[in-house]
């Protein structure tokens, strides 16, 4: 019933983009015409902003029409209806006559359209705060969960050894910078953080089933992470399902994780790169690099690629440990 | 040590780079003897593949002598004469187990870039973009080739480079186009694009059993090669293609057609050709596909149309009717070349075929800048250049 509704409130959404594409197609092809309809064709600086206008209901439009749940966004158009009823506003009392009963008629039907807005925005709203909702449960978690796989092309035993033994994960994680474990089964993480910074926890094994799972869970510290990884033997010899889940409750919350998305630092990309790694390193032996990326594979470095051509010795400390002689 | 840049659309200059080093144990660094350009180049020089860099290093045809191994590299040592295939592949990940090399799981850093545009992602590939690996290409003095215990053969006779550089890439090409099409006694293939990749496909089509092979271009010193390799010719600036290949098979059509040309296609057709070249360059589809959808409307009923012309990403008024409705089978890859290098050798060394019938120019490697504006332009009747980087 409530999801009958919530289309409902989508499709009411996508009219108003529809709304919002007509009149910004007229106001770009005609600002002529629609600034006598709105009866401010006596003021150059109205004329002169129609089309300006005209490209910010295409914007609408544009939002409005291009998402899958547009009804979370027309609160973007309740914001344009404000700035239009200001400048009718400013039209009352600068025009007379005919003119004047026109803007008032134009001021009436955007006022109209403003209701149908807010009713939208706010039904909107309300779906967004029930319970069940996408957002309430990010909410909820403060956090997010990640999933990611992979098939490796190796023995179930040989690649839940490899993991198992957590001193082994910065090989191939790209954000670790150590994990050492002490004799009570517990482990110390240390993390590269945004901007420089070191983020350390640690973590202990909960569940320990050998040659198909662990799960772990961390203790103290600012980072907030359960995970799990489940290992299957892939069907048909093709070596082993690795599949990883990931809880994570972020210092930064979800501002932070918004600016992650936005630097190109995906937390999704991140762990399925990993995996990539993970994968390398148990079928090829090392981590594959490549003169665009020496250090590996990592969603950022995809980003901000150096030129395909060999790297100057001085950045060589990748390389160092591997360079055979001369 | 020189090599040959990408600085941008049209432009290739040679510069002075640091010289390659070890990055991986299973690497090995290559003094390049002779290095070649390909038709897949110009893609790049014309700025239709994704994810270049100012500044890469171009090339993927290489061959040369071994100067340096990395700690893993156990058969191959300094001093071994080898041709490199253009595809890297690990030799380990379940693809390279199954042949299938140009789809290596490991052997792209930035497989995520990938991941994007096609979904998964194919191997990387040696000067050919950031999106397959953003590796530096061949066309240098030296490369760093990585996983050179898979890749590269050993050339221990005295067979000179010419003979066997192609090994690296357009001959195991043309070869896998011809196999792709699952030659049977009688069979009539036809071939778009006789450049150097088509000529190969038509030698190869007849070594395995062809009836008769039909090259199509519009270059006549290049239908003269393919007639050289045994092939019957279309013009399709003369001859309407489709008819032409109903009257040379009496209604049946070709039993397989071979797409050698890829995503920059030729369309007789001003106003077709012109519809294509706009929305490509308006970034709408990155290919023009005229060679593929002719072979699919000219295959017979039940054909296979065998695609070894490089493409990039989308592609439009792809005839999916004509391919279903008629039971076609559609084939493709980039060529899984380490499948091939070791039976072809074999053939070159047996003088079954001397691929270097293909070269018309032979140049330095500074002289690279003209190479590619001659080969682009086609101009002296350019058919391959081969530049020598010693």
């Amino acid at each position: 019933m409530s999801q009958e509704r919530d289309r409902a409130t989508d499709r009411l959404a996508r009219m108003l983009g529809l709304v919002s594409m007509g009149l910004g197609v007229a106001q770009v092809a005609a600002p002529g015409a629609v600034s006598r309809l709105g009866g401010v064709d006596g003021s150059p600086r109205a004329r002169a902003l129609m089309p300006l206008a005209g490209a910010r209901e295409l914007l609408h439009a544009a939002l409005l029409l291009g998402g899958r749940r547009p009804a979370d966004r027309v609160w973007t158009r309740v914001a344009g209806d404000a700035m239009d009823l200001a400048a009718l506003g400013r039209a009352v009392s600068g025009t007379q006559g005919d003119r004047r009963r026109r803007v008032m008629a134009a001021t009436a039907v955007v006022l109209a359209v403003t209701a149908l807005d807010v009713y939208t925005a706010a039904r909107a709203a309300r779906r967004r705060s029930r319970p069940g909702s996408p957002e309430v449960e990010q909410v909820a978690r403060r956090g997010m969960n990640l999933h990611a796989a992979v098939t490796v092309n190796r023995p179930r035993r040989e690649v839940y050894r490899r993991w198992r033994d957590v001193e082994n994960l910065p090989g191939f994680m790209a954000h670790l910078e150590s994990v050492s474990t002490t004799a009570d089964g517990r482990s110390h993480w240390r993390a590269r953080g945004p901007a420089g910074t070191a983020v350390t926890w640690n973590a202990k094994v909960v569940e320990d089933r050998p040659d198909e799972l662990i799960s772990w869970k961390s203790a103290g510290g600012v980072v907030g992470v359960t995970g799990s990884v489940r290992f299957a033997d892939a069907p048909g010899g093709r070596g082993t399902e690795i599949h990883v889940d990931l809880s994570y409750r972020l210092p930064t919350g979800r501002a932070g994780l918004l600016l992650a998305r936005l630097t190109g630092e995906h937390p999704e990309q991140q762990v399925r790169d990993d995996l990539r790694r993970f994968k390398q390193v148990m079928e090829t032996g090392e981590v594959v690099r490549s003169e665009g990326s020496p250090e590996g594979t990592r969603a950022l470095r995809q980003a901000r690629q150096r030129p395909a051509r060999p790297v100057p010795p001085v950045r060589s400390s990748v390389r160092a440990s591997v360079r055979s002689a001369h | 040590m020189k090599a040959a840049c990408w600085m941008g659309r049209n432009t290739v200059e040679v510069h002075e780079v640091p010289d390659p080093r070890i990055l991986n144990a299973r690497d090995a660094v290559v003094r390049i003897t002779s290095t070649a350009i390909c038709g897949s180049d110009l893609h790049l020089y014309d700025g239709y593949v994704p994810t270049m860099k100012k500044g890469d290093i171009l090339g993927h045809e290489f061959m040369g002598e071994v100067v340096e191994v990395g700690p893993q590299v156990s058969t191959l040592k300094v001093g071994d004469r080898v041709v490199v295939p253009f595809p890297i592949a690990c030799g380990n990940c379940g693809s390279c187990a199954n042949g299938m090399y140009s789809v290596c799981e490991n052997s792209n850093p930035n497989a995520g870039m990938a991941e994007k545009l096609m979904g998964h992602s194919p191997s990387g590939i040696f000067g050919y973009s950031h999106m397959l690996g953003g590796y530096p290409g061949g066309q240098a003095q030296y490369a760093r080739v990585p996983f050179a215990d898979v890749g590269p053969i050993k050339i221990e006779d005295d067979l000179p480079d010419e003979k066997v550089l192609f090994l690296s890439d357009i001959l195991p090409t043309g070869w896998m186009g011809a196999e792709m099409c699952d030659i049977k006694p009688g069979d009539t293939i036809a071939v778009w694009g006789a450049g150097p990749v088509g000529q190969f496909a038509v030698a190869s089509a007849y070594l395995m059993g062809a009836e008769r092979v039909i090259a199509i271009d519009r270059f006549p010193y290049r239908l003269r090669k393919a007639a050289q390799a045994g092939a019957q010719t279309l013009d399709y600036e003369e001859v309407n293609v489709l008819e032409a290949l109903r009257e040379m098979t009496a209604g049946r059509g070709p039993d397989a057609c071979i797409d050698a040309v890829g995503m920059e296609a030729h369309h007789p057709v001003a106003a077709v050709h012109a519809y294509d070249r706009t929305r490509q360059a308006a970034r709408m589809e990155t290919e023009r596909p005229h060679a593929l959808r002719e072979a699919i409307m000219a295959c017979r009923n039940g054909g296979t149309v065998s695609v070894v012309g490089v493409y990039g990403g989308l592609l439009d008024k792809f005839p999916m009717g004509a391919l279903m409705n008629r039971s076609l089978t559609l084939k493709a890859g980039q060529c899984h070349v380490q499948r091939y290098t070791r039976p072809l050798l074999e053939r070159i060394r047996n003088g079954d075929i001397d691929p270097s019938f293909v070269i018309s120019h032979r140049m330095r490697l500074e002289d690279a800048p003209r190479g590619y504006e001659m080969f682009k332009n086609k101009q002296d009747e350019c058919n391959k250049i081969v530049l020598s980087a010693v």
